[in-house]
């Protein structure tokens, strides 16, 4: 049972004063909230740096907590591998067999897509990652999607490059600082991903919906159908994402909009990679001609 | 209450420090290591404001919602300034309903405490994400978790506030 607050201070002047005084710095807490609010909905960048010196301090806890995490969990697994290696051995040898075919099979594809590539002379922009790092948080009570990468600009990471994982496409950097970088998953509302369809090319975009799973909308074509299984990999449009990672697999067949799974499992995570932005932002295309010489004005 | 925090009683600056320090630690629930896919966690940092407002209402002072909604804007991932906003409406509304309440039971306090999460989270829902994003589901079963974990907040500040409080 709380004491009632004592909401008469009496006939002292200064005791009224201060109740009084306290209540304005409450209506103005308020709204300077509201002010903060609406700046950052109209730009979503506005305190990045307020935020990047927040991460930077709780990171580390974070590391921390998520290396403990790591060794703890990794017990019970370690008990499963020494009791199951013999059986695994057995399973992963056949595998290897019935495997070897497509791996000469797909050997030979890439020498001769790589001689035909250079027929075309493509110039295909290097794929070396700028760094791998863990994904160590998570905005678990927000109803945005962002994960804290545990390392940031010091490392080379830089604002828009694409951050993907062993199995497929993770999301994009939307914010650094000097050892962290905010993530904005393919699984929040505001992420579009554009794809194509692994086995016709249809292209298509990957919207987050937010409760999880993502949203593939078909670009252009009416009435196309969406079959479950159908597997989605990145197009490279729009410059972000390198072409060719997997994103999502649909999950129920329906037509233009179908619900899919995304392949990065995010609870899953171990390691993410940050790789360059696909083309990097365009820079002003010098004039193609020699800039004609400001001619002096006549008098 | 003083401008500038609670009476100068050594007592009462100890729990006033240990009620700031017991609601940053909530807000930073958020680092655990954990990726998630859906809005699973309770704004911890909320409860812990709520139950310390309710049950000491003169630990805190009226203002002090804000500075504590900023620390837990930077580390939710919400937009800035959308729990400096609803942290210090709630404190307010809490105090208007005191003027009028005279006396509050445990129960009364476990409904206003969940109406103020309830109106919390929505709204900071409606500020993060557009109206079209499929996350209603999920957040109703945040708000009924966050509601039910209430008491255990409660539960919390009466152990953290000490004997004397009994």
């Amino acid at each position: 049972m709380a004491p009632p607050r004592n909401h008469r201070p009496g006939f002292s002047r200064r005791a009224q004063y201060t109740v009084f005084a306290g209540y304005v710095l409450a209506a103005s807490g308020a709204l300077v909230g509201a002010i903060l609010l609406l700046i950052s909905i109209i730009d979503p960048r506005a305190f990045a740096a307020l935020r990047g010196a927040t991460r930077e301090a709780t990171t580390p806890v974070s590391a921390g907590l998520d290396w403990a995490w790591d060794g703890v969990a990794s017990v019970p697994r370690g008990i499963g591998d020494y009791f199951g290696a013999v059986d695994e051995n057995r399973r992963l040898r056949a595998r290897e067999e019935a495997t070897r075919r497509y791996l000469m099979q797909a050997r030979l594809l890439n020498r001769e897509n790589a001689r035909l590539r250079t027929l075309l002379t493509l110039r295909d922009r290097s794929a070396a990652p700028v760094v791998a790092a863990r994904l160590v948080n998570s905005s678990a009570s927000s109803t945005r999607r962002f994960a804290t990468l545990n390392a940031g600009s010091s490392q080379g990471v830089r604002r828009g490059q694409p951050v993907r994982g062993p199995n497929g496409l993770i999301g994009r950097v939307v914010e650094t600082s000097p050892n962290t970088a905010s993530v904005l998953l393919i699984l929040d509302p505001e992420s579009i991903v554009p794809v194509r369809r692994t086995r016709d090319g249809l292209s298509a975009i990957i919207a987050g919906q937010g409760n999880g799973m993502v949203e593939v909308r078909t670009a252009g074509v009416v009435n196309a159908p969406l079959l479950a299984g159908d597997v989605f990999v990145t197009s490279g449009t729009g410059g972000i994402y390198p072409p060719g990672v997997p994103v999502a697999r649909v999950s129920r067949s329906q037509r233009d909009v179908a619900p899919a799974r995304v392949f990065a499992d995010p609870d899953g995570l171990d390691f993410a990679m940050v790789e360059r932005a696909f083309l990097p932002a365009p820079v002003p295309r010098p004039s193609p001609s020699p800039t004609p010489t400001p001619k002096p004005a006549t008098e | 209450m003083k401008l500038l925090g609670p009476d100068d009683d050594r007592a009462e600056r100890v729990l006033t420090r240990k009620v700031v320090l017991s609601i940053l630690a909530g807000s930073l629930v958020t680092l655990l290591p954990v990726v998630a896919t859906v809005p699973f966690l309770p704004p911890f940092g909320l409860l812990m404001f709520l139950a310390w407002r309710l049950l000491r209402p003169g630990a805190l002072p009226v203002w002090a919602a804000a500075p504590l909604g900023l620390f837990d804007d930077l580390v939710s991932g919400q937009p800035l300034g959308s729990a400096v906003l609803l942290w210090q409406l709630c404190s307010l509304m809490l105090d208007l309903v005191d003027t009028r309440l005279f006396a509050r039971d445990f129960w009364q306090d476990w409904l206003l405490a969940g109406g103020a999460i309830a109106v919390c989270l929505f709204a900071g829902r409606a500020f993060a994400t557009s109206l079209s994003a499929h996350v209603d589901t999920v957040l109703l079963f945040q708000t009924i978790v966050s509601v039910a974990l209430f008491p255990a907040a409660t539960r919390l500040c009466t152990a953290l506030a000490g004997r004397e409080d009994e």
